[in-house]
């Protein structure tokens, strides 16, 4: 679909967006029911959904969209790891890792010139 | 009902979760919002669209997975399933959420509306906060604090979509990682299992590796083989440990 396809594009995105989050919070809340806490398959499900993000956030990261595609591969990457050692060395503040993660990046964007 | 003195009256308490609009993780999110409305302007996506994309899906990496589908020029059934699988996430959290919050007396249909207000940053907050709220009041808690981010991010959008084109290329591109580096922060410190540590870590490598791999499937492949792998790593380290103990 593009979107300008007027009426289609709301009913695409209810269908592919709406519905497709929903659908596991409404079952979130049945097995909010029944699901142990403690169990193994809660688990499994866990490990599966971090990793699922963690592979999200690794694509924004190595393959960017926008302004960021032309910016170095180096640069970004050199940008996280500065930003976590200086969470880890923050007390795992995310606003320290977070803040730092962006200093660096804009100010190895600056000095690229762009 | 009766209500005590000292624990507060339910209008009181929805405030009280209203008021999280100026925390910490609140603001966070509102800024990434701004990067994700940077992001959706660059896709050529109308704001009419973006505004009900927010209220409807409501979780950022399913936007943002979402919003490259369609610009990929993805049919309904592939955009479906790619969004659907980045959403497995949300069973569990909201399934681990709800005996936090709910009574013997909560309606189930309370908790099927109200978890629709679920995603990476209500979570951490209502998971870390509804311990110093009464019982009785946690689902009222969750809901102003809940319905507040979303109505408050729509409006953000709205205001900033005509601006964010005209941003400078440098606040651009530091909003758009905002995304992803508040994600890897917020996984992290809100992890309360092991096994957390171990997929995030393994996600992270099984993302671009499953890319080159298989593009098509690249986020479906990692999340099911990265997750089981960590899964799985966790389980004997954990067991080995109970052995020696």
């Amino acid at each position: 679909m593009s979107w300008d396809d007027g009426w289609w594009a709301y009913l695409f995105i209810a269908i592919a967006g709406w519905l497709a989050t929903d659908i596991w919070r409404w079952l979130g809340v049945v097995a909010g029911n029944r699901l142990k806490e403690d169990s193994e398959a809660l688990n499994w499900v866990r490990a599966v959904a971090t990793a699922l993000v963690a592979a999200v956030v690794a694509k924004l990261i190595l393959y960017p969209t926008g302004v960021l595609e032309q910016s170095p591969l180096w640069l970004r990457l050199g940008a996280v790891i500065i930003g976590t050692i200086a969470f880890f060395v923050g007390r795992q503040k995310p606003a320290v890792g977070i803040a730092t993660a962006i200093a660096v990046l804009a100010t190895g964007l600056l000095w690229l010139g762009f | 009902m009766e209500e005590s003195r000292d624990e507060g009256t339910g209008r009181a308490w929805f405030l009280a979760g209203m008021r999280g609009i100026v925390s910490l993780p609140a603001m966070i999110l509102m800024l990434s919002f701004v990067g994700f409305c940077a992001f959706t302007a660059q896709a050529g996506a109308p704001l009419e669209q973006v505004i009900f994309m927010i209220g409807a899906v409501w979780a950022l990496p399913a936007k943002v997975i979402l919003v490259s589908s369609i610009m990929s020029g993805a049919n309904l059934l592939t955009a479906f399933i790619a969004v659907t699988l980045s959403s497995i996430r949300l069973m569990p959290m909201v399934a681990a959420l709800v005996p936090e919050i709910r009574t013997t007396r909560t309606p189930t249909w309370l908790l099927l509306v109200l978890s629709h207000f679920v995603a990476i940053t209500a979570w951490v907050f209502a998971m870390e906060r509804v311990q110093a709220v009464p019982r009785q009041h946690r689902v009222t808690f969750f809901a102003g604090f809940g319905i507040t981010l979303v109505l408050a991010n729509m409006a953000l959008v709205a205001l900033v979509y005509r601006f964010v084109a005209e941003f400078p290329p440098v606040v651009a591109g530091c909003l758009f990682f905002l995304t992803p580096v508040y994600f890897l922060a917020s996984i992290w410190s809100s992890a309360r299992h092991p096994v957390i540590y171990v997929a995030l870590a393994i996600g992270l490598v099984a993302g671009p590796l499953f890319y080159w791999l298989a593009p098509e499937f690249d986020i479906l492949l990692a999340g099911a083989g990265g997750g089981t792998l960590a899964w799985a790593l966790e389980r004997t380290w954990r067991k080995r440990r109970e052995v020696r103990a």
